[in-house]
């Protein structure tokens, strides 16, 4: 007792209710100094008993493309889930760079500090244009009194108009997003969330269902992503990821079974018995 | 110019829209309806604050309430206090053994007025409390489900649970609200007496106006980034909300947004009819609501004021000739609509337009830089047993006059 009031009065902090809620512009002051931007570390996650996630612990470093992989139920998407505050962890920590701590936020908070997701599933606005789809993702004052009164200034109009030409939606920005192809609808979400400058990307299966070319065409695009933002790519398609990724961390029963370059991961023993070898 | 031209009005079709509607309403109701007709007119139109209300907050939001009676009823009753106390000065109310108090009061053996019928006495407070009351209910129920993330059907549940609570309260609490009879006998505001032509025809053109007004900011709403967001939240809610929105305080201010232009509308019915009473609160009214909104189209905030004109013209013409039958036919209307036209009457008129427009049309969409304005609207499907047609082969007569399109 004594102690809790000792704590919330201590003369180097100010009152927890007189800090400012987290602002749209705290992403882009991210601490990232000591290198890592995601920290996870001794995550567990249980769904009546199933451990979805099981002491995981993983970092992501700055400007870092990693891939994912991981045989079905190993704990991918959960894990996406306890980074975008969709599922809370039942211990463990999260940081989002130095001092945010993901486990205290809000899903739409941890989207304004700089997290962006695309889901597995392509989850555009059917009935919007891709324009709007972009313009509803762009990053700026995200409360309802701004929203009403939003206009778009020539530069935000140029800058969606970019990022329709980056994901090559140019030609298609009249059209609504449920008109649009499979594989157009993926890019339109992943310019979705490149609009909200994030500092992370956390994109789910962004090939699944896609031509030749569309895959190549995507890899392209992540390609570029990387080095501004972190991205962190789930896939189960190996050929994709032996051709974007450096780094590769294999998930397994929830926890972290190997991580290293491609081929480093290809001829471990462990990821050969569960994984690749079956 | 621009802002009212594109935000209030909503572009030129919407103007156009709106200028229809206040030319019928403001010249050609008054000019060839007598009072009577005007004044029943009138009290139709306090129904279309609600569904003007329900388009923006199921049409466009996504959150169906089939409670909107309770805040259409809590405007109203708002004014009947105001109203009431003013009807029961000590003069008019000596023969009472409390003098001064509404009689309600006094047949249930209260001796003074309650503490929360105090503050009605000043006008300027009731005009504030309509809008800010039934908004504070609005905005705690809001809060209470949204922030739950509670939709859905259980949002709709919920709140005509609450309807229904409200009404029961209303009519237990006898001497503090009037019980099942309301609050009648209401006569003069600020002295001018409201029972008067020349009154049902001023409050007509107030409550046009104010109609007119309420429409407007809806256009507002739906034409800015606001709109755009609740359409993209009513389709993709999770997009949304990991786009950095919180969803939640969306919903709720659209609902409390609904709620204030329905106790507008109350307010409204009580100057022009005269008497407010929980019959106008209830699940009846309140689903009666929705359906002025379904008819008229749920995504027009225009065709929602001819929905409740509309429905309301057939409920008086046929509860004249054959009273059995209007529920019956009310219910089958509702059906209908659901079925045939998803859209409601907007929904016709755009189609009829569209085909007119046919020509201009290319490759699924307009002409660059206008947005298209079809909307996806899920309806929950209804199957009907299929009968198997007999085959009459009529040999000899073309196909398209077999009848086989039936």
């Amino acid at each position: 007792m004594l102690e809790q009031l000792r704590e919330s009065v201590r003369r180097d902090e100010v009152f927890s209710f007189l800090k400012p809620s987290p602002s749209p512009l705290l992403g882009k002051n991210l601490d990232t100094s000591h290198g890592p931007i995601l920290y996870l570390e001794d995550i567990t996650v249980e769904f009546d008993g199933f451990k979805a996630l099981n002491n995981l612990t993983l970092t992501i470093d700055d400007g870092e493309l990693r891939c994912i992989i991981g045989p079905n139920g190993a704990g991918k998407t959960t894990m996406m889930d306890v980074i975008t505050g969709k599922t809370r962890p039942d211990s463990g920590l999260a940081y989002f760079g130095q001092t945010i701590d993901l486990t205290k936020l809000q899903e739409y908070e941890i989207a304004q500090v700089g997290i962006g997701r695309k889901f597995q599933k392509p989850t555009v606005f059917p009935n919007h244009t891709a324009f709007e789809n972009l313009e509803l993702a762009l990053d700026a004052d995200k409360r309802t009194w701004p929203s009403l009164r939003f206009s778009l200034t020539a530069e935000q109009k140029d800058s969606i108009n970019e990022t329709l030409e980056y994901i090559g939606l140019l030609d298609c920005s009249t059209m609504l997003g449920k008109n649009l192809s499979h594989g157009q609808k993926q890019w339109l979400e992943i310019g979705m969330v490149m609009m909200q400058k994030p500092r992370l990307l956390l994109i789910d299966e962004p090939i699944a269902g896609m031509t030749h070319q569309e895959t190549e065409k995507t890899a392209e695009l992540l390609l570029k992503l990387a080095g501004d933002q972190s991205v962190v790519v789930v896939e189960h398609d190996m050929q994709f990821v032996r051709s974007i990724a450096n780094k590769v961390t294999v998930l397994h029963e929830g926890s972290v079974l190997a991580e290293g370059s491609m081929s480093e991961v290809q001829n471990n023993q462990k990821v050969i018995e569960v994984y690749l070898g079956e | 110019m621009e802002f009212v031209k594109e935000r209030l009005l909503g572009g030129k079709e919407g103007a156009r829209g709106i200028l229809i509607l206040a030319v019928l309403l403001l010249i050609v109701f008054p000019l060839f309806l007598d009072i009577f007709r005007l004044n029943l007119v009138g009290k139709y139109l306090t129904y279309a604050f609600v569904a003007v209300g329900l388009v923006l907050c199921w049409g466009y939001g996504g959150i169906l309430s089939l409670g909107q009676g309770l805040f259409f009823g809590l405007g109203g009753y708002a004014m009947a206090m105001f109203l009431k106390l003013e009807a029961s000065d000590p003069e008019s109310t000596k023969i009472q053994s409390t003098p001064g108090i509404p009689d309600f009061m006094d047949w249930n053996q209260l001796t003074a007025l309650p503490w929360f019928w105090e503050p009605f006495n000043n006008l300027f407070f009731t005009l504030i409390a309509i809008i800010v009351v039934p908004s504070i209910f609005a905005f705690i129920i809001g809060v209470a489900m949204f922030r739950r993330r509670v939709s859905g059907v259980y949002f709709a549940i919920i709140t005509q649970a609450i309807a229904l609570i409200l009404t029961v309260l209303i009519v237990g609490q006898q001497g503090y609200t009037g019980g099942i009879n309301g609050i009648t006998d209401l006569r003069t505001l600020l002295g001018w007496d409201i029972r008067s032509d020349s009154a049902k025809y001023i409050l007509y053109f107030v409550n046009v106006v104010l109609l007119l007004g309420v429409i407007m900011i809806g256009k507002f709403v739906i034409t800015g980034k606001l709109g755009r967001l609740l359409l993209a939240m009513r389709d993709k809610e999770d997009r949304v909300r990991f786009s950095g929105y919180d969803v939640a305080s969306f919903k709720v201010f659209i609902f409390v947004l609904a709620a204030a232009m329905s106790a507008i509308g109350g307010a409204m019915f009580t100057l022009q009819v005269g008497f407010m009473s929980p019959s106008f609160v209830g699940i009846v009214p309140s689903i009666e609501m929705v359906i002025f909104a379904a008819v008229g189209g749920r995504m027009s905030l225009i065709g929602a004021v001819y929905g409740a004109l509309i429905v309301n013209f057939g409920k008086t013409y046929f509860s004249e000739s054959a009273p059995v039958l209007w529920l019956l036919l009310m219910g089958a209307l509702f059906i209908t609509v659901v079925m045939a036209f998803p859209n409601g009457l907007a929904g016709l008129w755009d189609k009829y337009k569209d085909k007119l427009n046919r020509d201009s049309l290319k490759n699924g969409f307009r002409s660059l830089g206008k947005r298209e304005k079809t909307f996806d609207i899920k309806w929950p499907k209804i199957t009907l047993p299929k009968f198997r047609k007999k085959e009459t082969e009529v040999k000899g007569v073309p196909s398209n006059i077999r009848g086989d399109h039936a």
